[in-house]
């Protein structure tokens, strides 16, 4: 083992007297990248062989690779050598009331019609042992397992589950995926794993707000869900609230894998610090998910409302491999001020009946980019596949853009592939209308834009839902007039 | 009800209204005709508060400075302006439009949003009364609407948030006769001692359907004559080239 460091080296041979949770808690690594950060985040989670191995080799790969750059997106070189690839969850400083909180936040709470409660949860502020969310999740995960379903934390479950995770871990984001894939796959700190038995059909939307240890993800997230035959779930990610976070950087990995008749849904409402009016200090969201529809008629249905971070870059995919299976993308992007959005999917057909719906709604205000980049490819044997493509982009004034970047590629005659795209602007006429039928010109805003992502939301759970058209008013406030 | 003094309009310094003077009193029917570009509907728009105008002089509605107001607030008041080209709005259904709009107008009243099943059923059956199938409540608005339909559904509003003073502006324009008649129907049946409109329109024929008690002639951003619904007559007959000899 290398000597370089010796802070590191101090730390990786400390003897851990009280389990690795509670060591968790009381320590971070220095900034910095080397085989050493890897080797000791693999031993602070006490992980088995294998999971060193493979993050090892993580970081081989990602040493030999360069940062991309053809996304539409612009921002200053990250140092990775400067950042903190693992420190123990920050805890913020616990207030006595709401009175002690930023006055701004509350607004944006209240607009947002969240409860006094969930408002106290999520400003810090002591709650009352009735709102005690650890019991709640408790409640709910004895449920689940009774049923078979096993929904915990990605270290809990390579402690739990090993056999699983040596099984399917990278197997639909391999470690040689891309630059961010490969360092997720070197540094994760943890994330969400969720796997549905054979027939079973989870009872309630799975979400990670009711997991225990929920607030110590970190920026490098890792999600691994597996549905087994005839299996169904409903996974939701993310929290409309405003979410703020001292990385810049958040490079997460999600895998879904759909076996014979397997359907699994995945919800995202994205609400990451845009940074300030000027753009400043934003979080750079750097995402690869992917689902393989691995079994015959598995459905892999992808449903994002992105309206937080700096930079999204972000394609949601689906592999189609068994016969008749079913992929679905379905997106809002919003882009305010100066945030920049370069998202879109890939739809891989190789199974034969194979079909995919996008339905990608693109939304620019201020000087705001907003980019969609999606691939349908029809591989040679996909006979009979079917795609149909819909990118809508709206703007609002007129500094901001769109863009679209639609790549089609079809090696089987028998393909019907479709692809339809409009831009549009709200107009002075469509608000002056409004306006006139006695709306204040943000409720005619709000009215417009969801009008606009009225067919994505509707895949949005009913809660989600509303939630994301109280959130689209709030991340566009003041973008007109 | 309305008192206009004075009232000039310009936009990017090309002048459009030049000194209008109008009174409506409750009950009247104001006609207002005139050749193209003579300012008619840069009326409808600066008196229901569209951006982009340079205004003078003042408006009372009600005892209020109606220029002062915020276009919302206009209408929140009672002001409703029928489109000449009622604009589409993708994904919005036209129910939740006039709910959206029916709510805002009772909020500014100090009333409680509508019952739901209340408002449903007295939708249904005013869209009967402008001859448009219930399937049109449900449809985005105006969205894939033929012109006739788009012109009805701006008439199925007013129905809906009973205005006191309403503007239509060239409602007429594109209709077939069949469709003509629905529309004065509707606004015939809001007629009401209380209430008061300007029917801004090229063409007599629709003053044979709502009859006015005044007509005006616009030109040159000006009201150069007016006079009872005969005047519509002979402008029918003879044209606006006497005017410039008057």
């Amino acid at each position: 083992m290398s000597t370089e460091n010796p802070e590191l080296t101090a730390l990786l041979n400390q003897n851990y007297q009280h389990g690795f949770v509670s060591d968790i808690d009381a320590d971070s690594l220095p900034p910095g990248l080397n085989e050493d950060t890897v080797r000791a985040i693999s031993l602070k989670k006490n992980e088995p062989e294998f999971m060193l191995a493979w993050r090892l080799k993580a970081y081989h790969h990602w040493l030999t690779m360069v940062e991309p750059v053809w996304a539409h997106v612009a921002y200053p070189k990250i140092d990775y050598q400067q950042m903190v690839y693992y420190s123990a969850p920050k805890l913020k400083p616990t207030l006595n009331s709401l009175d002690e909180v930023d006055p701004e936040l509350l607004r944006v709470y209240e607009k947002l019609g969240i409860s006094l409660n969930e408002q106290k949860k999520l400003a810090n502020v002591a709650v009352d042992a009735v709102f005690d969310s650890i019991s709640v999740a408790t409640t709910f995960k004895d449920k689940l397992l009774s049923m078979g379903v096993i929904f915990c934390s990605f270290s809990e479950a390579v402690q739990k589950y090993p056999e699983l995770i040596q099984k399917y871990l990278g197997s639909i984001v391999p470690y040689t995926d891309n630059f961010f894939a490969a360092l997720n796959a070197a540094v994760f700190s943890d994330g969400s794993f969720v796997y549905i038995p054979k027939g079973v059909r989870c009872p309630m939307e799975l979400s990670t707000y009711f997991r225990i240890n929920a607030a110590s993800t970190g920026q490098f997230e890792r999600t691994l869900i597996i549905a087994d035959d005839d299996a169904y779930v409903s996974y939701l990610e993310g929290c409309t609230a405003p979410m703020r976070d001292e990385n810049q950087l958040h490079a997460a990995v999600v895998e879904i894998i759909a076996l014979d008749r397997a359907t699994v849904k995945y919800s995202t409402v994205q609400n990451w610090y845009p940074g300030d009016k000027e753009g400043k200090g934003g979080i750079y969201n750097f995402v690869t998910k992917r689902g393989a529809c691995r079994g015959v008629k598995s459905k892999i249905s992808w449903t994002q409302v992105e309206t937080g971070s700096a930079i999204t870059w972000k394609y949601p995919s689906v592999v189609l491999q068994g016969d008749d299976s079913v992929g679905e993308f379905y997106s809002v992007a919003v882009t305010n001020n100066y945030q920049q959005a370069d998202t879109g999917t890939k739809m891989i057909h190789i199974g034969k009946n194979t079909s995919s719906t996008i339905i990608s709604k693109g939304i620019s205000a201020g000087f705001g980019q907003n980019a969609y980049r999606g691939l349908v490819r029809i591989n040679p044997g996909a006979t009979n596949a079917r795609n149909y493509t819909q990118c809508d982009s709206l703007l609002m004034g007129d500094r901001c853009g769109a863009h679209t970047f639609p790549y089609i590629e079809v090696k089987n005659p028998t393909a019907q592939v479709e692809h339809e795209a409009t831009t549009s602007k709200i107009g002075a006429d469509q608000l002056f209308f409004c306006q006139q039928r006695g709306l204040s010109a943000e409720d005619a805003v709000n009215l417009i834009v969801n009008g606009f992502c009225r067919e994505v939301f509707r895949e949005l759970p009913m809660e989600f839902a509303v939630e994301a058209q109280k959130l689209l008013g709030v991340s566009l406030e003041g973008s007109v007039g | 009800m309305l008192t206009i003094k004075d009232l000039h309009a310009s936009v990017d310094n090309k002048a459009i209204l030049q000194g209008l003077n109008l009174t409506i009193k409750p009950g009247e029917v104001h006609a207002i005709m005139g050749p193209n570009g003579s300012g008619k509907s840069t009326l409808g728009n600066v008196l229901a508060g569209r951006e982009g105008y340079e205004v003078s002089g003042s408006v009372t509605y009600h005892n209020q400075d109606l220029l002062s107001l915020a276009p919302e607030l206009r209408a929140q008041a009672g002001l409703f302006l029928a489109f000449q080209y009622p604009i589409e709005i993708p994904g919005v259904s036209n129910v939740y439009l006039l709910k959206a709009a029916l709510n805002a107008k009772r909020k500014a009243q100090g009333l409680p949003e509508v019952d739901a099943m209340d408002f449903l059923s007295s939708v249904k059956e005013k869209i009967k009364a402008v001859d448009l199938d219930q399937d049109f409540l449900y449809r985005s608005v105006n969205e894939g609407f033929s012109g006739g339909e788009k012109k009805r559904n701006e008439i199925l509003q007013m129905l809906i948030l009973e205005p006191s003073l309403i503007i239509l502006d060239e409602t007429d324009s594109g209709l077939d006769i069949d469709a003509l008649k629905v529309v004065a129907d509707g606004v015939n049946s809001l007629r009401s001692p209380d209430r008061s409109f300007i029917v801004i329109t090229h063409y007599q024929r629709l003053l044979d359907y709502i009859v006015p008690d005044f007509v005006h002639v616009l030109a040159n951003g000006k009201i150069v004559a007016s006079g009872g619904k005969e005047l519509a007559l002979k402008l029918e007959d003879q044209g606006y080239g006497w005017l410039d000899n008057a």
